[in-house]
């Protein structure tokens, strides 16, 4: 994915003309540079591979430590008791819905402001496109913020997740400067001759053409908006809104497990016993879903994100 | 879809036949353009509601807030909350707090994105290096909430990994998460594990514009492997390696607060409590909320944000070349 025709990712090690040979300190450097670059991705991946197992493993045995790296005794336990606390479950359909929503919003809002600020023939395009990179510089605060959110009638409802954190101002740039690489100038020229408005325009040709950053917009937002759990904190206050990051804090951060969010006594002995391992399988099951997303991330985010923010 | 507006071509032709020359009016300009104007509607509209109005908003900090009388109908008391901010005893505690843990912070996770990349760029196995990016940036994914609960058990006296780990040199269990003196060292250094990867992305994207010729041509002078990483590669990400400096120093007051909020404990906060931390909880966790000395405070976190961008700005354009305006 980094790749250009500049500099054409190859198996051979380098440059080298067939007739300059190697040094000797240079390929101690090459060695070198393979052994750091190895032993930092395990110091990346360890603790994750060490949650993992641990979420897999038989309670009594992560708690006396024989857990370090591969799962010891298999047990599924600590999974099943995450189904019994309702304020997971419910956490969980929360953040789909805060996700999707949230995403599709905020996607719509981006495309409708970037695309006209990509045309270079649009009045006032400087004045307003000030408007917007000034709030990357400056911004009211906390408290501010907050009263909005009261005074527009959306504090602890839905909307408040949704509504406040709609727009990234980084991304109508990156969309924007998409839009100025990819759609040419002269495409734009001839669909007008041919009496196409500028709305049918972005409909019919801008939009066709855009899916790959359609595609990094969405994914972004609904990354964002499944890990948010600040705004939850202070907009809501009903526990049937709260989203899953919040209800983890609650168990992860504070460890704090809510004896009315189980439903029998037996239960709740259980889940005391597993408390700790009830940990390790929540930040597992937490972050499968942005996970999912990693795939096309690959594919379609780190050429948008690349493209947005290198030319622009 | 409206599409049926059909432009005359009279307009059409004379536009296309002359794109730079504004041969019309800016009224009739506005008037040709009004989709796009409408496109902007809803945008600019989100753009003043939950961006200016929190702006305007802010001048609760000139005043004394109260529920019933509103922002507009509070009493104005100047500078008040300001010097009164200046003059607590939390005051320098806060600056030294925020400044010392973002400054580790950049000193950390600005240096080595840069080092991943051309440690990377440098090893030209593809297999190798495609398996190094996927690994180091898969924890940019993980939600700030997640990475703190992933170093509350990772840390845990009793069963942490850390300390069964020293546990084998017979070093007795460290109280890692209500130690000041550890705060800082957990909070940065997550936040490397967290964002290196990624961030080593952009440089990557700037070094493939590095031509091979360049590299060609340092071979036959006898340039060793380090001196064209040094000569060749580093100078390549210099431009964008500048513009994140400016923007790392500008957000340096503000970034990270919630990882701060998760990472606090009663026991840390000599060192834990930062300017925002202290504002989220005058206006939300303390018994009488003081809206408008909350507001101050953030007020003048947010204007020395700006100053500082501007400054670094300023002297980036002087000595490196390249800034963000």
């Amino acid at each position: 994915m980094t790749t250009t025709q500049a500099a054409p990712e190859r198996d051979s090690d380098d440059y080298l003309p067939a007739a300059v040979k190697e040094t000797r300190a240079d390929r101690v450097v090459l060695i070198c540079n393979y052994t750091a670059l190895g032993l930092f991705s395990l110091a990346v991946l360890y603790p994750l591979v060490y949650v993992l197992s641990a979420a897999f493993s038989e309670p009594k045995n992560v708690q006396s430590g024989e857990v370090w790296l591969w799962p010891v005794g298999l047990s599924l336990e600590s999974f099943r008791s995450i189904f019994d606390y309702d304020g997971i479950v419910r956490g969980f359909g929360n953040s789909v819905v805060y996700a999707i929503g949230g995403a599709l919003l905020a996607t719509v809002l981006t495309l409708l402001a970037a695309y006209p600020l990509s045309r270079r023939d649009l009045p006032g395009k400087g004045l307003i496109l000030g408007l917007f990179l000034f709030t990357m510089m400056f911004n009211g605060g906390l408290i501010p913020n907050y009263l909005v959110v009261d005074r527009t009638g959306l504090l602890d409802t839905r909307w408040a997740m949704i509504l406040p954190t709609a727009m990234a101002v980084w991304n109508v740039i990156i969309t924007r400067t998409y839009f100025q690489t990819t759609i040419p100038e002269e495409l734009h020229e001839s669909a007008r001759v041919d009496g196409c408005s500028d709305i049918g325009f972005f409909w019919r040709v801008v939009l066709p053409l855009s899916k790959p950053i359609i595609a990094v917009n969405l994914l972004f937002y609904a990354v964002a908006q499944w890990n948010s759990w600040f705004n939850a904190l202070i907009y809501l206050t009903s526990e049937h809104l709260f989203p899953l990051q919040l209800v983890l804090r609650q168990i992860l951060v504070q460890s704090n497990v809510d004896p009315s969010q189980v439903r029998d006594v037996a239960e709740l002995l259980r889940m005391k016993e597993l408390q700790e391992q009830l940990k390790f399988s929540l930040i597992v099951i937490a972050t499968i879903p942005p996970l999912l997303v990693y795939p096309f991330v690959q594919k379609h985010f780190v050429k948008g994100a690349m493209v947005g923010s290198l030319k622009g | 879809m409206a599409t049926s507006t059909i432009e005359r071509p009279r307009v059409a032709t004379t536009t296309a036949s002359k794109p730079r020359k504004h041969a019309q009016g800016l009224g009739a300009r506005m008037k040709k353009n009004w989709q796009l104007y409408a496109m902007l509607a809803l945008p600019l509209i989100w753009l003043a509601i939950f961006a200016y109005w929190p702006m305007y908003g802010a001048i609760i900090a000139f005043k004394d807030y109260n529920v019933i009388d509103g922002i507009i109908g509070s009493r104005w008391v100047g500078l008040k909350h300001f010097e009164r901010f200046a003059e607590s005893y939390q005051f320098w505690r806060l600056i030294k707090n925020t400044l010392v843990l973002h400054g580790y912070e950049l000193l950390v996770t600005f240096p080595l994105p840069i080092i991943l990349a051309l440690g990377l760029n440098l090893a030209r196995r593809r297999w190798y290096r495609r398996s190094v990016q996927m690994i180091t940036y898969a924890p940019h994914f993980i939600s700030t909430v997640v990475v703190v609960g992933l170093i509350v058990v990772l840390v845990d006296p009793n069963t942490g990994v850390l300390n069964q780990f020293l546990g084998l040199f017979g070093v007795g269990p460290v109280e890692v998460l209500s130690n000041p003196d550890w705060f800082r060292h957990l909070y940065v250094w997550s936040a490397a594990w967290q964002t290196m990867g990624f961030s080593a992305i952009i440089y990557l994207a700037a070094l493939t514009s590095v031509s091979p010729e360049q590299h060609e041509a340092a071979i036959v002078d006898g340039a060793s492997r380090l001196r064209r990483v040094w000569h060749v590669d580093l100078p390549a990400i210099r431009p964008v390696a500048v513009i994140l400096l400016i923007l790392n120093i500008g957000s340096i007051l503000s970034v990270g607060f919630e990882k701060v909020l998760l990472l606090q404990n009663p026991l840390n906060l000599q060192t834990s409590e930062v300017i925002d931390t202290y504002v989220y909880k005058l206006g939300f966790v303390s018994q009488i909320p003081q809206f408008s000395y909350a507001a101050a405070i953030g007020l003048f976190r947010s204007l020395v944000g700006l100053v500082l961008l501007v400054v670094a700005n300023t002297l980036a354009r002087r000595f490196a070349k390249s800034s963000l305006w």
